[in-house]
């Protein structure tokens, strides 16, 4: 009997902790990999608007992004409206025709997203869309946030 | 005597500490992962007309003309409307409840012309296209939940209900050309 109690005390009570880092690492790398810290540096402002009845669009490797808004100078000062695409500013209207065209060849079931500042005016808007129904990009978004 | 207590020393690093720098980062990574869902109004392009090419005809009684201007005044079919009266004015347009000859026909063949002009703010056409969103939303929802007792928001995409409720009322927009004046 008295044999018996020495050998239950000397069994481990603890869960072994070896593997502990593996697993947090393998978490680690999980959320490294998904993070987007951010995909663009915006050259143009964009402040969004706001509306009420929006849909979400869960498919965001469809999606491509136009942005449009006043261009950022240096020294905190706004500009004249541009477009930007990517990771540049499209001087030329109708380049957006072939930037979507490749863009679209792709990635068939292409949905562009036109992030668009409030302020900006709509003249630009349909020049953009005017090259976008040329390249055959028909299906847009135009992204806003949703109204408190 | 000094070689033996060299041998004793570990040559291995400190591995214990290692888990807590891998939580510090993993709290880090997970705390500004945004799994974000970009929102907004969806809309098809009409393909572009040929040169050659008529445009269709609309019977007059089909097509609601709205014009926005850039102060955000509104006109539907010739008369002066503010903001927030278009949503149910485009409902009794859509829907035609009494049959007004003036009305659409029936709900899929109203079509709803949005036009303005070049030096609108974008924000003024926004609201103005929620607005026809919200008079379409709020017309399939009433549909919905007539037919089959559920919100349209409910329904399965591409199920038989869903088509049937986008078939009763297919968002026709059409966004026209802006005008100078």
């Amino acid at each position: 009997m008295a044999h018996f109690k020495k050998k239950r005390g000397g069994s481990k009570q603890e869960v072994p902790t070896s593997a502990m880092p593996d697993v947090v690492f393998m978490l680690l790398f999980f959320f490294m990999v998904t993070t987007v810290l951010r995909e663009v540096t915006l050259k143009v402002r964009v402040n969004l608007t706001q509306a009420e009845n929006i849909e979400k669009i869960e498919q965001k490797r469809l999606l491509s992004y136009v942005y449009i808004g006043p261009e950022r100078l240096p020294g905190n000062q706004l500009g004249e409206d541009k477009v930007q695409i990517d990771d540049a500013i499209v001087e030329d209207i109708g380049a957006i025709r072939n930037l979507m065209y490749d863009k679209l060849r792709e990635q068939p079931k292409l949905i562009v997203s036109l992030r668009v500042d409030e302020s900006s005016e709509f003249g630009l808007l349909t020049d953009v869309q005017e090259e976008l129904k040329k390249a055959s990009a028909f299906r847009i978004n135009y992204s806003t946030r949703r109204e408190p | 005597m000094l070689l033996k207590k060299r041998e004793r020393e570990s040559a291995e690093i400190n591995g214990s500490s290692m888990a807590d720098i891998a939580f510090l980062l993993l709290i880090f990574f997970l705390v500004t992962t945004t799994i974000n869902v970009d929102t907004g109004i969806g809309l098809v392009l009409p393909p572009p007309l040929q040169e050659d090419q008529e445009p269709p005809p609309i019977k007059e009684r089909n097509l609601m003309n709205i014009l926005v201007n850039a102060e955000g005044r509104v006109l539907m079919d010739d008369q002066p409307y503010q903001l927030t009266e278009v949503k149910e004015r485009l409902k009794e347009f859509i829907d035609n409840p009494t049959n007004d000859p003036n009305l659409s026909e029936s709900p899929d063949m109203a079509i709803v012309s949005v036009k303005t002009q070049r030096q609108t703010p974008y924000r003024i056409y926004v609201d103005m296209l929620d607005e026809v969103m919200g008079a379409y939303k709020e017309l399939r929802d009433a549909a919905s939940r007539a037919n089959y007792g559920v919100p349209f928001g409910a329904l399965q995409d591409d199920s038989p209900q869903y088509d049937q409720i986008t078939d009763m009322y297919p968002k026709k927009i059409s966004i026209a050309e802006p005008g100078d004046n």
